[in-house]
């Protein structure tokens, strides 16, 4: 015992060491991280219940069939074949899929010089009092917002009326697409102003001194440098507003007319007349299939490496 | 010091057993519903029907208490009927139209005919269509009302809206809207093309309800529900209306707003609304306490003013108290009597029922509308 032990060597101690050191990690690393479970488990298991679980149900009720107003639970393919062949399905998706770009894109161009301007040009003490602003349209709800809008857009309304006052026509503002596109901003543009100020707020400010300090003018550094360093916030910003307009049912309804139909209309015309609930689920999943789709992509763009 | 609360464990754990236990004992609250069934009577039935204007004197005559879920819409109605345990309603209100389809899924009771005031009624309405299978009675009519052209008195003059032409004006594009629902629209478009039963029309006719109908899309403002129909009336931004009658624009009318209905030439649709016991329901004596009380004079006034929406009336009874007790609410539906009234547009055959679909599936209708409204 005593040879063997003379006969190995400074490196093969060390050899052996780090073997130790690596077998201890690697036990390590296949404990169960019971502090991370805890702490978490609350979240997963609300997801499981709350998002999960009835997702499930919704694909499955999706092969159900109605017959006298009833749900007969089966396997059939026939509401998937019957509304993906329908025309007007089709229209309602291309256009919900297209205001909710618009949107997302109108709303992200017209936040990001607000954000800046308030990550950038204010005192600190302003910025907390434009944050706080900003968080103020969530005391009300959505709805009550979207209405109060009616009297705003309506032909005899606020807006027209001053549009009278300087001698113009009235323009017609509700129950168009216009009317669903500043319900959308009424829904979106605190929110996506807020994420991407969160993001604008935190880039390191020498690295817009270095461009500047290489010549770098104003807009080539907002596009070059301000914009890359906050991606992450500002495609997470987007996302939220293409989530939430792609599913809008409130504004497409009270400021739009309700015409064309979205998406959320159609799920309604769906489940009005012979209750139909499993091609409401067929709407509703290819619409979650969208969504994941879309999320998925833009967390990818986020988080890609820079080339 | 002395004041400090010691939170311990045990105490701290001993509290939220007890308060978890209370809340999960909670959950067997419906068997504390089953004790007062006798003392409840639970009504499904469109908004407004179990409001204090109209069930508060019934609660205090027979010391109950009764409690209502809304729906919106006979679709809506027979949805939740099928889903729900049977005994969850003592009363179903609904549309004539539905009422063949809850006898056939066998949701109500037959019932006796000597329980009820039908001597009250007009004799058009003692023996209402689909309320009766032979000699059984399954449902008792308690107010009815028309759907016609619904326009705002201010901007277009009465003489104007004499057809549903008007709907087609050239200075009307983009002010006319729709009451969500393709039953009524069709149906007053299938009108205009002068079928006599407006819902039972063969291929051909349907086709040419549905060419006229898209012909009406380039002037459509929008499509609403219950409240979007009343806001985009009230704040003018639609000026006339299809497939929708007194019911909301009446609310409208009693509130100052310058609206109403009227029927066209062509004539319009009649709705109605009726009560049902309910199958397995656990106070069928109270149900049918309630379907006397409200189909009783004073119940039928109530019913004919209801805040939620006002109707018209099949008792004679009820518009003799109407007229002694409110002549302007009277005039202003037209049931005065000793002149001509509305008996007289019904008489006339000026109004048809409305119906669901016979010779094409309620599907076709629907796909039709979602066309419609995407075109």
């Amino acid at each position: 015992m005593i040879s063997d032990k003379l006969k190995t060597s400074p490196s093969a101690l060390s050899d052996n060491a780090d073997a130790e050191t690596r077998r201890a990690t690697n036990k390590r690393v296949w404990r169960l991280p019971w502090f991370g479970l805890c702490v978490s488990m609350p979240i997963l298991i609300w997801q499981l219940i709350f998002f999960v679980l009835p997702l499930v149900f919704l694909v499955a009720i999706s092969f159900w069939l109605v017959r006298n107003f009833r749900m007969v639970p089966t396997f059939e393919w026939h509401n998937w074949s019957y509304m993906l062949s329908r025309g007007f399905f089709w229209d309602a998706y291309v256009h919900t899929l297209a205001m909710a770009a618009g949107a997302t894109v109108l709303i992200s161009l017209v936040a990001f010089p607000c954000a800046y301007t308030i990550a950038f040009k204010f005192r600190e003490s302003a910025k907390q009092l434009l944050v706080l602003l900003l968080v103020t349209p969530f005391f009300t709800s959505y709805l009550v917002r979207t209405y109060s809008w009616q009297v705003f857009l309506s032909d005899n309304g606020i807006f027209n009326a001053a549009l009278g006052l300087v001698g113009l026509e009235p323009f017609a503002m509700l129950n168009t697409a216009f009317g669903t596109y500043v319900g959308y901003f009424t829904l979106c543009l605190p929110l996506v102003v807020l994420l991407q100020l969160f993001s604008l707020m935190y880039i390191d400010r020498s690295l817009i001194e270095a461009a500047h300090n290489l010549g770098c003018g104003r807009w080539r550094t907002v596009l070059l440098v301000v914009v890359p360093s906050a991606r992450i916030g500002i495609v997470v910003a987007a996302l939220f507003c293409f989530i939430l307009t792609f599913g809008d049912f409130v504004s497409p309804l009270y400021l739009g007319g309700g015409q064309p139909p979205t998406l959320s209309t159609l799920i309604t015309d769906t489940t009005k007349s012979g209750q139909q609930w499993p091609r409401a689920a067929v709407i509703a999943t290819m619409m979650i299939a969208t969504l994941l789709i879309s999320a998925f992509a833009a967390v990818r763009f986020a988080y890609r490496r820079r080339a | 010091m002395k004041n400090r609360i010691d939170l311990s464990r045990r105490t701290f754990l001993k509290t939220t057993s007890i308060l978890a236990s209370t809340a999960a004992l909670s959950g067997l609250l419906p068997l504390r519903s089953f004790a007062a069934a006798e003392k409840e009577l639970v009504i499904l039935a469109w908004a407004g029907h179990a409001e204090p204007d109209i069930v508060a004197d019934f609660e205090r005559k027979y010391r109950v208490k009764v409690r209502a879920k809304y729906y919106t819409g006979g679709d809506n109605m027979l949805g939740l009927i099928s889903q729900s345990p049977p005994g969850t309603f003592d009363l179903i209100l609904s549309d004539a139209e539905y009422v063949q389809q809850l006898n056939a899924a066998e949701y109500i009771e037959p019932l006796d005919p000597a329980d009820y005031p039908f001597e009250d009624f007009y004799p058009e309405f003692q023996h209402f269509p689909g309320h009766w299978q032979g000699d059984k009675l399954y449902s008792v009519l308690i107010r009815f009302g028309f759907l016609g052209i619904a326009y705002n008195t201010q901007l277009i003059p009465e003489a104007r809206v004499q057809s549903y032409d008007v709907f087609w004006d050239e200075s009307l594009k983009g002010k006319v809207g729709h009451f969500d629902w393709h039953l009524p629209n069709l149906g007053q478009i299938s009108l205009m093309g002068g079928n006599a039963r407006p819902y039972d029309i063969d291929v051909a006719h349907w086709q040419r309800v549905q060419q006229k109908m898209m012909s009406l899309r380039p002037q459509i403002g929008g499509f609403f529900d219950y409240g979007g129909t009343f806001s985009s009336l009230k704040n003018g931004q639609i000026h006339a209306m299809c497939g929708i009658g007194d019911w909301i624009t009446g609310v409208l009318q009693r509130a100052g707003a310058p609206v109403k209905t009227v029927l066209p030439k062509e004539g319009g649709l009649q709705w109605t609304e009726s009560y049902c016991i309910a199958r397995k329901a656990h106070s069928p004596d109270l149900a049918k306490k309630f379907i006397q009380y409200i189909t009783s004079p004073e119940g039928q006034v109530k019913s004919a003013k209801m805040a939620a929406y006002p109707a018209l009336i099949p008792s004679q009874k009820g518009w003799e108290l109407l007229n002694r007790t409110d002549p302007a609410e009277a005039r202003r539906q037209g049931m005065v009597l000793g002149q001509r009234n509305v008996m007289d547009d019904i008489r006339d055959g000026r109004i048809k029922y409305r119906e669901l679909p016979v010779q094409q599936s309620l599907d076709e209708w629907n796909d039709f509308w979602s066309q419609y409204k995407g075109a």
